[in-house]
């Protein structure tokens, strides 16, 4: 199966981590002293936690090619072994209650991943949809995952490191951008490694890439499991720096859906694509509904909005795919260069 | 018959039947899978759309002959703009972003039906009693002896279409390989269309059929999800296969739910199926009667 995407490399590197240092600086220094408490709670502390979650999926349906519906399922799994390990170990500091909430939902998603040693295309997505139901159900079955609440929703411990609380809106917002940059930063090592060459490889040609010595079986169950682990960390932020409560509906199919279309909108196969659409997903609500108020008055309602997101969100997806099927992430760069190459014309 | 034997064989036939309305989901990926290879998600959709259209229909007083009609056109619309509009543009791309691009035709069809219809539940009446009778000692429902025999009706139309007919005989080559049967003179854009044609039409009849079941409303477009597990078990590619497969998921899913469910906990029919497709799966991997795939570098 041959694909069309690109496989990151041609990019000026310089510019590259010049723009990645300005970013942080602004996301640290200015975005802080700035920001009011509206734009922390309803659009950044989501955005990471959704940028987060669609990096992950990235490393298994960009970069390694494999199909996953069940994103959702390994935020619960994430958000979930995270809850339980700062009920049941109340010693344990929040970073390695987080990092081994990112390992059992890794270890969960070799397991989920073992289908895929048999199954390809189709057949390998919808055995994810199989681990989507199962862990929902799971979550509203076992009492004892949700510490027996009647309702399986049950309040976040607070964010505390070292001493240090990062409770209130910016404290969750810089929290999150912290574990955010730091796994991005690892991801970018990973796809850089012979490790993320060959997830490529088994993307582009998975036959091609057996004959020239990738172990196709290893390596699947790798990508299983460095992408849940992500994605798992993702639901951990999504519970305890969003939404400050741990409940299985938030973690349902349209969610797994909502971070496909992140990958797809932002580019598969980028790193930053994943930030680029999540930055979409998030602003785009806001926009319609503004947009909706200002045409149609008090016609516009939030049953309406919610299907105008829906179509729109619907087509922009289809649009994507035949327009720019590499994704925001390759509109961005065409911009970019355009503008440089404005700055510094060749001689 | 002892009441046990009874109650089994009564579970039994109530799966079947129920499967009976998964496959009719089913054959409409498998129709459109043959002979394009895309997985159509916006199948669920596009039952969905039909039986909201309909159903809106009759309620602002159109006949039910004239609505079915009008409905009959809506869904052959619907089915070639989806056609010319994704699926053309993206011809020789992988299945992977045709399924993709399918999912966002999923989305924006759910809003726009919603949106133009609203997103209140409708109750569809098919002039069907739902009275259970006694066949030996077991009830079996009037409706779903119907919707069988409905079922059953069109896969044998379907089946005689694609033996029998110059189009059918078309879709078949297409099927087999695309590049041949353009070699040999067929036009693969008309028959694409065709095929979108057909899964409207089988999209309707299913979403009649769900629409009086469980009433019309949004889950209706979640029916895809219980079609998945059968395609994945029949393969994605053989209508034959949808039909058993149906039968085996709808069995198999009241037997799990009545004699497993008491054992871990109720509301296993939402994954049992899966995992039950999976585990056969990994035996056969491409399913009862998919089309083995030979790998070339």
């Amino acid at each position: 199966m041959a694909t069309a995407l690109p496989l990151d490399l041609a990019r000026p590197r310089r510019t590259g981590a010049a723009g990645i240092l300005l970013l942080l600086a602004l996301a640290y220094g200015l975005v802080p002293l700035l920001g009011t408490g509206y734009l922390f709670e309803a659009i950044l502390t989501p955005f990471l936690a959704l940028a987060l979650a669609g990096l992950g999926l990235n490393l298994l349906t960009g970069y390694a090619g494999l199909l996953s519906l069940g994103s959702a399922a390994f935020m619960a799994v994430g958000a979930y072994a995270a809850f339980n390990l700062s009920l049941r170990l109340p010693g344990l500091p929040l970073p390695a209650t987080i990092l081994l909430a990112g390992l059992v939902a890794a270890a969960v998603g070799a397991v989920a991943g073992l289908p895929a040693l048999r199954l390809r295309g189709f057949y390998l997505a919808v055995s994810t949809l199989a681990v989507q139901f199962f862990v929902a159900w799971a979550l509203n079955r076992i009492g004892w995952l949700s510490n027996d609440s009647p309702s399986g929703i049950v309040a976040a411990p607070r964010l505390e490191v070292a001493g240090l609380s990062f409770d209130d809106a910016r404290g969750r917002y810089l929290f999150s951008l912290t574990v955010v940059a730091v796994l991005t930063f690892l991801a970018w090592r990973l796809v850089r490694s012979p490790t993320g060459r060959n997830l490529v490889a088994i993307r582009d040609h998975e036959t091609a890439a057996r004959i020239v010595g990738v172990k196709v079986a290893r390596t699947k169950l790798l990508a299983f499991a460095l992408s849940s682990f992500i994605v798992g960390i993702a639901g951990v932020l999504w519970a305890f720096a969003y939404l400050r409560t741990v409940e299985p509906a938030g973690f349902n199919l349209d969610r797994s859906f909502q971070i496909l279309f992140i990958v797809i909108i932002g580019g598969l196969g980028t790193l930053r694509g994943a930030f680029l659409g999540a930055g979409f997903i998030v602003v785009l609500p806001l926009v319609l509904s503004r947009l909706g108020a200002a045409a149609l008055g008090d016609g516009f309602d939030s049953g309406t909005l919610e299907m105008v997101q829906r179509i729109v969100l619907g087509a922009l997806i289809v649009a994507v795919l035949i327009r720019e099927p590499a994704g925001l992430a390759a509109l961005l760069d065409r911009a970019l260069n355009h503008a440089l190459r404005r700055v510094r014309p060749r001689s | 018959m002892s009441p046990d034997l009874a109650f089994l064989v009564e579970v039994v036939v109530g799966g079947l039947l129920s499967g009976v309305m998964y496959a009719l989901v089913a054959i409409g990926f498998v129709l459109i899978y043959k002979t394009s290879g895309v997985l159509n998600f916006a199948q669920g959709a596009m039952v969905l759309f039909a039986a909201l259209t309909f159903v809106s229909l009759v309620e602002r007083g159109l006949p039910f002959p004239a609505a079915l009609a009008a409905t009959l056109a809506v869904m052959v619309v619907v089915g070639l703009t989806i056609e010319r509009t994704v699926l053309r543009p993206l011809v020789n791309q992988p299945p992977i972003t045709l399924f993709m691009a399918t999912l966002g035709v999923a989305y924006v069809i759910e809003g726009a039906a919603q949106l133009a219809w609203g997103t209140q539940v409708h109750a569809l009446d098919l002039g069907i009693d739902d009275t259970p009778f006694d066949v030996a000692g077991v009830l079996v429902s009037r409706f779903d002896l119907f919707a069988a025999a409905l079922a059953g009706l069109m896969v044998a139309g379907l089946t005689l279409f694609f033996r029998f007919t110059r189009t059918g005989l078309a879709f078949r080559a297409v099927a087999d390989d695309p590049l041949a049967a353009l070699n040999a003179g067929l036009r693969l854009p008309r028959i694409w269309s065709a095929v979108w044609i057909a899964s409207g039409l089988v999209a309707l009849v299913a979403g009649l059929l769900w629409g009086a079941r469980l009433g019309v409303q949004f889950s209706l477009s979640l029916v895809v999800l219980k079609a998945l597990p059968v395609l994945v078990l029949g393969g994605f590619d053989s209508i034959a296969g949808a039909i058993v497969a149906g039968l085996i998921v709808g069995a198999a899913e009241k037997l799990a739910e009545v004699y497993l469910g008491p054992f871990i906990g109720g509301g296993i029919e939402g994954w049992i199926a899966y995992v039950a497709a999976l585990a056969f799966l990994l035996v056969k991997p491409s399913g009862l009667f998919g089309l083995r795939s030979v790998e070339r570098v």
